[in-house]
């Protein structure tokens, strides 16, 4: 494996949320984000999954900068990312970009596709109109539009064409890091296998990393190498595509993965269930019973990620 | 072989202005039997939840059927009063949405919704109906019934409030319960529970249930029958297992192949997603023959 | 975008006065101050004098003409004004939130407090009367409501995909602003300076008539009506006329505002496939 081109350690993040009653305010921090660390390579795809609340939106929107952690580090290449030594909107600008979820809502209904690409070119010093041209031209052919399309407005793009001029916004300032929000979710049945045959096609093509976020599983298990599932504000297991799906060791990732509907159900027996338990912890060891919701305003209880294979972790009680 | 519960013979149904008439439904026709659970599934603007509105009787202007027969119990109910009609609905037919919290009233506890529907369909008095309420809420597996009658639904989680609405909707003892996207605003081990809770609720009481979805798993999940919607055509119908192991029309063949499976991976490493757009070059060519030539029937009865 | 009936009765009232007001030293058959004669004062309605005349013999038809330009200038100056203060206010509190939010709120919501014509008074006794200090006390007192709705669109404009997007394009605030929350928010803002339009013309002759506005002899609508006050039985062509002036302005202002409301927002627009 290559050398990670992005480290994110011990990343925390509280809210403080001020509330209470008649009777006397009071002061709340509700923990969103607790002690997460991971690393993302070179080309590589690695996907945040859990349910609404899990803290992984949180997680991408301090690598972003659009969230500021309240501990941990942050570092792109070696460089600082968080911290006084942050770099400015510009400079990581050109690092990490994001494609959204709801291609309706992403897309400024008041600037055609030619501005909306042109545009960020302009802030970043390209200012020669022959190669602002000559880029767009690449990138909307690179997301299957055509050049010709580059005139019009958002609202006369179907749901799919809007994710694509989303996609080639994302990436018209070459990062080598996108934020995937998911990309798919939002778009109907027919249209998500081509943009997730896009995304799959230009991360080779450009060797971009992902980072996705995302709860649709089927999605996860097709597009990631890496995988990295959350509940309530921690990493509760992580590690390769293969051994999250294939011996998933925490309670809650099998619990999740137990409540995909899955069509396979309906045709034969489910693939292979006896891989699924080749790791055999205890209930008790996981400390967190995760059918009772656990409570955002307190600290997490005491745990700890030990390695049960090679690079597969899972969170066991250190009590 | 006994008689369907609803029939739905030959429906067209467009967007009526002026004098023009935009065809949304081209001679739709499936049947569900009483106590089957009936899936339709497609994709946004295919027609389905349109289906179901004209079923409830809830088509406003300028939606407008312009043919066909929708037979519940020996009535057709595009010929029956309103005030029937009103009656039918909540007693017989009932419903549930995508977004509980918008169909819930928030200025009422839930205990108050669920009881109303007791008082209005089944003439109980109010000590008796909200009695019936905690029943109610026990049935649907919230915890605490007797404290949560109290609650207001923004104090509830959208798992519970979807609940809630299964609650209010089943109050009745519906012949047929109309469930429209119920579980796509929730998250998936949340979405398994209620899923569940649909299936073993309605085969306890034999209520058939007409389950509308874009989520070919969910379907699966509950789905004894279904049928595939396509341009406001149906254009496949065939029993659960049959139809996803055997898919014959080729719209439905690219939608399974279009998305992702759960462990197919694994079995199979990673394969090109189908694009329907390569498949079917020519949609419009696709819904004219099949609305016109008699669709793909199911091959055998279940 | 489709307009509606009311849209093109407003458009065409507005458009009516517009070109009464340009026009004027062309059309007008008299000079508006100079003409005084009094051998010819208050003349009822005949084919020399259409409306009339008033009590120092000037013609009521030309001073209506020439009225026409002090309104539009005070109805569009006023409103540009107050939409600048407005827009400029709401959509950086509404954008940077914090205690400049804070504090834009709490001034919107003691301006609200205070009657406008009020407080346009009182700047008007610290200013002095006179065209420009009626521009600056108008100017001032009705920025609230546009801060408002420039505040909420900006907060629901805020987060948006596309303004997330350019942050994280590295736009800066000011850009971010000015590209992409301001063009989105322009609908809404111009129906409410045009509806203010409609109000600052009648403020502007309330002011007049109270003689705290426009003075005599500069013919201004409401200042026509100050001097017609004594005349209303005798003359009441010198009222009349300007008058319905004033009423026929701001029902244009007003149409015309609403028009714009309900073709620009998507819920009152009925779509054709």
């Amino acid at each position: 494996m290559t050398a990670p081109i992005l480290r994110v350690e011990d990343l925390h993040v509280r809210f403080s949320m001020s509330g209470g009653s008649l009777f006397g305010s009071s002061r709340h921090m509700l923990h969103a984000v607790n002690g997460v660390t991971f690393s993302l390579a070179k080309g590589e795809c690695l996907s945040i999954v859990g349910e609404s609340g899990c803290g992984k939106t949180t997680t991408a929107l301090t690598i972003l900068g659009l969230q500021q952690p309240t501990e941990g580090t942050i570092s792109y290449r070696g460089q600082p990312f968080t911290g006084p030594n942050a770099p400015t909107r510009m400079q990581r600008a050109k690092a990490v970009q994001m494609v959204f979820q709801d291609p309706y809502a992403s897309l400024n209904p008041r600037q055609t596709v030619r501005k909306s690409l042109s545009a960020p070119l302009r802030l970043h010093g390209i200012t020669a109109a022959s190669e602002i041209e000559a880029r767009i031209e690449v990138m909307l052919k690179n997301v299957g539009l055509t050049p010709e399309q580059a005139n019009r407005y958002p609202h006369e793009f179907s749901g799919g064409q809007r994710q694509r001029i989303g996609i080639a916004r994302a990436l018209i300032l070459e990062p080598e890091i996108v934020v995937l929000d998911e990309p798919v979710s939002a778009l109907d049945l027919s249209i998500r296998a081509q943009i997730i045959n896009l995304l799959l096609d230009l991360k080779e093509q450009l060797s971009l990393s992902y980072l996705m976020i995302s709860h649709d599983l089927s999605v996860v298990e097709h597009m990631s190498d890496r995988v990295l599932v959350m509940y309530f504000g921690e990493v509760v297991e992580s590690g390769g595509w293969q051994q999250i799906f294939q011996t998933p060791a925490h309670p809650y990732t099998r619990r999740l993965i137990a409540a995909i509907p899955n069509v396979d159900d309906r045709i034969s027996t489910p693939p292979n269930p006896k891989s699924r338990d080749l790791i055999v912890l205890k209930n008790a060891e996981f400390g967190t019973d995760t059918r009772v919701t656990p409570d955002v305003f307190r600290p997490p209880s005491q745990s700890k990620l030990i390695e049960i294979a090679e690079q597969h972790w899972v969170r066991i009680s250190s009590v | 072989m006994t008689q369907p519960l609803l029939d739905i013979r030959n429906l067209h149904l467009g967007l009526r202005l002026g004098r023009d008439l935009h065809p949304l439904l081209n001679d739709i026709s499936f049947q569900i039997m009483p106590g089957e659970a009936y899936g339709l599934v497609g994709e946004s603007g295919s027609g389905k939840s349109i289906t179901s509105l004209a079923v409830m009787g809830l088509l406003r202007k300028p939606l407008s059927v312009s043919g066909g027969e929708i037979i519940f119990k020996d009535r057709n109910l595009l010929t029956l009063p309103k005030r029937e009609m009103r009656r039918l609905r909540g007693k017989n037919v009932a419903m549930i949405f995508q977004e509980p919290m918008t169909a819930l009233n928030p200025l009422s506890t839930v205990g108050r919704q669920i009881a109303e529907m007791f008082i209005l369909h089944q003439g109980k008095n109010w000590r008796e109906a909200r009695r019936l309420a905690v029943d109610s809420l026990a049935r649907v597996r919230v915890p605490n019934p007797e404290r949560r009658v109290n609650d207001y639904p923004h104090q509830m989680s959208g798992g519970l409030r979807q609940r809630v609405m299964i609650a209010i909707a089943l109050a009745c003892d519906p012949d047929l319960l109309i469930a429209d996207e119920p579980t796509t605003a929730l998250d998936v081990t949340v979405q398994a529970e209620v899923l569940k809770l649909i299936k073993d609720l309605c085969a306890e009481r034999q209520t058939a249930v007409l389950f509308i979805s874009h989520d070919l798993g969910v379907i699966a999940a509950v789905c004894q029958r279904v049928g595939v919607m396509y341009a406001g055509c149906l254009v496949e119908e065939n029993s659960t297992d049959r139809l996803f192991s055997d898919p014959q029309h080729p719209y439905t063949r690219g939608l399974l192949g279009a998305l992702p499976r759960l462990g197919g991976r694994l079995e199979n490493g990673r394969q090109r997603l189908v694009d329907i757009d390569s498949i079917i070059t020519d949609r419009s060519i696709l819904t004219k023959t099949r609305c016109i030539a008699p669709r793909i029937k199911e091959g055998s009865t279940p | 975008m489709r307009f509606g009936f009311n849209f093109w009765l407003g458009a065409t009232l507005t458009a009516l006065v517009i070109f009464a007001g340009i026009l004027a030293p062309w059309i007008a058959p008299f000079d508006p101050v100079f003409n005084a004669d009094l051998m010819n004062s208050e003349l009822p309605p005949d084919a020399t004098f259409w409306f009339g005349t008033d009590a120092q013999g000037r013609d009521v038809l030309t001073r209506t003409l020439y009225g026409a330009q002090i309104s539009l200038t005070v109805g569009i100056v006023s409103q540009l004004i107050n939409s600048l203060i407005g827009v400029t206010l709401g959509m950086t509190g509404g954008y940077w939130g914090g205690w400049w939010d804070d504090l834009v709120s709490g001034l919107t919501n003691v301006m609200l407090a205070i009657p406008s014509l009020i407080f346009a008074l009182a700047v008007l006794a610290v200013l002095g009367p006179g065209l420009p200090s009626l521009l600056i006390a108008l100017g001032l007192t009705n920025w609230s409501w546009t801060c408002r709705v420039a505040r909420s669109s900006t907060l629901s404009l805020k987060s948006q995909g596309y303004v997330q997007a350019a942050k994280i394009l590295g736009y800066g605030d000011m850009r971010i602003m000015f590209t992409q929350i301001l063009p989105n928010m322009m609908g809404p803002i111009l129906v409410m300076a045009t509806l203010g339009m409609g109000s600052a013309v009648l403020s502007e002759a309330a002011l007049s008539f109270i003689g705290l506005g426009i003075q005599p002899p500069s013919p201004s609508w409401g200042s026509m009506l100050t001097d017609a006050r004594q005349l209303i039985q005798l003359a009441p062509w010198i009222a009349v006329f300007p008058g319905l002036a004033i009423f026929l302005t701001v029902l244009g202002f007003n149409l015309l505002g609403d028009g714009l409301r309900d073709s620009l927002d998507p819920h009152m627009r009925t779509r054709k496939p």
